[in-house]
């Protein structure tokens, strides 16, 4: 097949341009600065997501500049270098590799599960620490990488709190799942669906799809003949927003439920009154109630517009991986990791501690609803 | 459950009409571009990878002529056609440029070269575009609350009726340009053989930036369609779609036009029953999970049986 060489051939190519693109930006600013990595996809349909993320860890890099910090006895300076992963796998693990040969001391990222799992095994044998703002898949600290960290409560923490939502708020009795089948989609989903029986609830239907497409009728077709209360869907805004649409379009009253993925500024204004009613939830507490939260909403929608989705939380992460560096007085990862392990760091997201995994201890989770065009937050689940 | 057992059965057959109808619209989009993939590939034999970033912009110029109107109150039903109007011009220069550009002084380049090339102008078109409109998400915006109609038991939009009718009738308009005209006529020839037609005193040159016009203007409004069927566009949703409407126009015959309507059509279907019935029909063994593998394995066995796809001619006729 012609198309399937093509495609590889189209993949490399825009691998080796954007690979030397950031690698002409990288030699202008050399100038021995301590290099901290950022990965996620700047390019794609989750590109925006990814953008949004590496917005967040910038500002923390140039926040910290500013603060012309002194760690082991000498004046340092950040430099995040970024990299497009394309939220594929396949391109972490080279991404990850680049990271490794240009000696970075540390990675914020990857943005998606399927990316950060198969590049955190090689982060592992580098021993650089990777501090992970947004992957949710519980592998990830489960693989037994010690310096593998998150600073988002996990598909295990935040599918229980979805479900009971579900049957709990919404009273749904009948329930159809959708997932994309990323490490992510179908994480969450699959958590999801064991919490629904757990709590008494019937999976009536099961359907799939995948992180490129747009067009849901089919599956919505058959799920609408399975009669459901609610349809969670484990995924991005990118295929959110147009499956909100096509239920409309079907004529499907049931409550329409989304994990992080959903809760993006780009769901409501593309799914416009289609994304009226819909819920979603998303790790932390409200940005209103964090004591920091105002103020990096103020500043950072002051430089990049509104906030999407994971810009608060790469904040924090670059934020814990230097705060343990300041703490080591040393940039060199294995001087500093046992400190991130140690961390007890007052974030913009949450009050960041880590388990013996890596994980983020109790871990938050907020539901939220559209309502009048704007995520409206509901009470916080524990 | 199985499919001998009545109430799955009696499932089955109240959502077939929806799912017949969503295949139709679907399968509508993909005839569109893969006309353009098919014209291409019959006069010059080359295979336009661009060709699904023209749809793209197609979309994202709409879009963006739609906003500067939105800006003037002026009425949908006069905003919309001027519109896409608008827009035909625009895509029409694009395909022009990309064939006097990337594809002309390839002409007599080794077949990988202008491969390669459309490669380069189809990633080149992606990141002007993500320049022009940002990464994301751009929402189309007039099209917002339309409520459904029913018709035969499926729910369908004004959007998608209009996608359906406007499908068909710029396939068949191409249809009669392409056998009935002059223009037509001098396509023809050149897809047999260019250089006699050459000697016959065809200008291959005006042929050929003619098909890219007709393929693109065509590129375009189906990127209009899908953009305001789903409600958004964004920079990559080209490639997608036009790798998809490539297997159309291969499934149908590549090369030929009545093979891509009816690779388009079909493709469409499969895909929308492949998602909606695998499940039920194979008793939950394979789900929707496997829409693509189902779509792509009917590809495959029409190409074992008939190589050169459903109305497509056989290899000697043409060399």
């Amino acid at each position: 097949m012609p198309s399937i060489q093509t495609s590889m051939r189209l993949t490399a190519i825009a691998l080796a341009c954007s690979l030397s693109l950031v690698g002409c930006g990288k030699k202008d600013a050399d100038n021995g600065a301590v290099k901290i990595g950022f990965s996620a996809p700047l390019t794609g349909a989750q590109a925006h997501l990814g953008k949004d993320a590496e917005n967040g860890a910038r500002l923390a890099i140039e926040d910290l500049n500013a603060q012309n910090l002194q760690i082991g006895g000498k004046p340092i300076k950040f430099e995040l270098l970024s990299l497009d992963d394309q939220a594929d796998g396949k391109v972490a693990t080279t991404v990850a590799q680049k990271f490794v040969d240009d000696g970075v001391v540390g990675v914020i990222g990857h943005m998606n599960s399927g990316a950060t799992i198969p590049a955190s095994r090689i982060y592992n044998e580098n021993g650089i620490v990777q501090i992970s703002a947004s992957a949710t898949a519980v592998k990830y600290t489960n693989q037994g990488y010690k310096n593998a960290f998150r600073v988002m409560a996990n598909d295990d923490q935040q599918s229980p709190a979805l479900a009971q939502y579900a049957i709990k708020a919404v009273k749904a009795k009948r329930v159809a799942i959708i997932d994309d089948r990323t490490a992510y989609g179908q994480g969450i989903a699959d958590g999801f669906e064991a919490n629904i029986k757990k709590l008494g609830g019937t999976v009536v239907k099961r359907e799939y799809t995948t992180d490129k497409a747009s067009d849901f009728m089919a599956i919505l077709t058959a799920i609408k003949a399975s009669n459901p209360d609610l349809i969670f869907f484990g995924g991005m805004d990118t295929q959110a927003a147009p499956l909100v649409k096509q239920m409309k379009t079907l004529g499907i009253q049931a409550q329409y439920l989304g994990g992080d993925g959903s809760y993006t500024a780009s769901f409501i204004k593309n799914a416009g009154a289609a994304a009226e009613g819909a819920i979603a939830s998303l790790p932390g507490k409200p940005l209103e109630q964090m004591p920091k939260g105002p103020d990096f909403k103020k500043r950072y929608e002051a430089k990049h517009g509104k906030i999407e989705l994971y810009a608060t939380y790469n904040y924090d992460a670059v934020m814990v991986m230097v705060e343990a560096m300041k703490r080591a007085n040393s940039t060199k990862p294995q001087d500093y990791l046992p400190e991130v392990a140690k961390t007890n760091y007052e974030g913009v997201t949450a009050t960041i501690q880590f388990d013996d995994k890596g994980d983020l201890k109790n871990g938050a989770v907020a539901l939220y609803k559209v309502e009048k065009g704007e995520w409206v937050a509901l009470p916080t689940v524990q | 459950m199985s499919i001998l057992d009545p109430s799955t059965f009696q499932v089955l057959l109240s959502t077939l009409p929806q799912q017949l109808s969503n295949g139709l619209i679907l399968g509508s989009v993909y005839a569109l571009v893969a006309l353009g993939y098919t014209m291409v590939y019959g006069i010059m034999g080359l295979i336009n990878f661009a060709h699904g970033e023209v749809m793209m912009f197609g979309a994202m110029i709409c879009i963006a002529i739609l906003g500067v109107f939105s800006g003037f109150d002026i009425n949908l039903w006069i905003a919309l056609p001027s519109a896409v109007l608008l827009t035909l011009p625009c895509c029409a220069l694009l395909g022009w440029s990309i064939e006097r550009v990337a594809y002309r002084p390839l002409r007599q380049a080794p077949k990988l070269a202008p491969l390669i090339s459309a490669i380069g102008v189809s990633i080149v078109l992606q990141n002007l575009a993500m320049l022009f409109w940002g990464r994301g998400n751009i929402p189309f915006p007039a099209l917002q609350n339309l409520t459904p109609i029913q018709i035969a038991g499926a729910n369908i939009t004004s959007v998608q009726i209009g996608i359906v009718i406007t499908a068909a009738i710029l396939m068949w308009v191409l249809y009669l340009l392409i056998e009935r005209t002059q223009m037509g006529r001098a396509m023809r020839a050149c897809a047999q053989n260019p250089d006699v037609a050459g000697l016959m005193g065809i200008n291959l040159n005006k042929v050929i930036a003619s098909t890219f016009i007709l393929g693109s203007g065509l590129a375009a409004i189906a990127g209009i369609m899908v953009s305001a069927n789903y409600g958004q566009a964004n920079a990559t949703m080209g490639f997608m779609f036009g790798l998809k409407a490539f297997c159309a126009a291969v499934l149908g015959g590549i090369g030929n036009i009545r093979g891509a309507m009816l690779g388009g059509l079909l493709l469409g279907l499969i895909e929308s029953l492949g998602a909606g019935y695998l499940g039920q029909l194979s008793n939950g063994y394979f789900g929707s999970q496997y829409q693509d593998v189902f779509a792509f394995l009917m590809l495959i066995l029409v190409l074992v049986f008939r190589p050169s796809g459903l109305l497509g001619e056989k290899q000697g006729a043409r060399a």
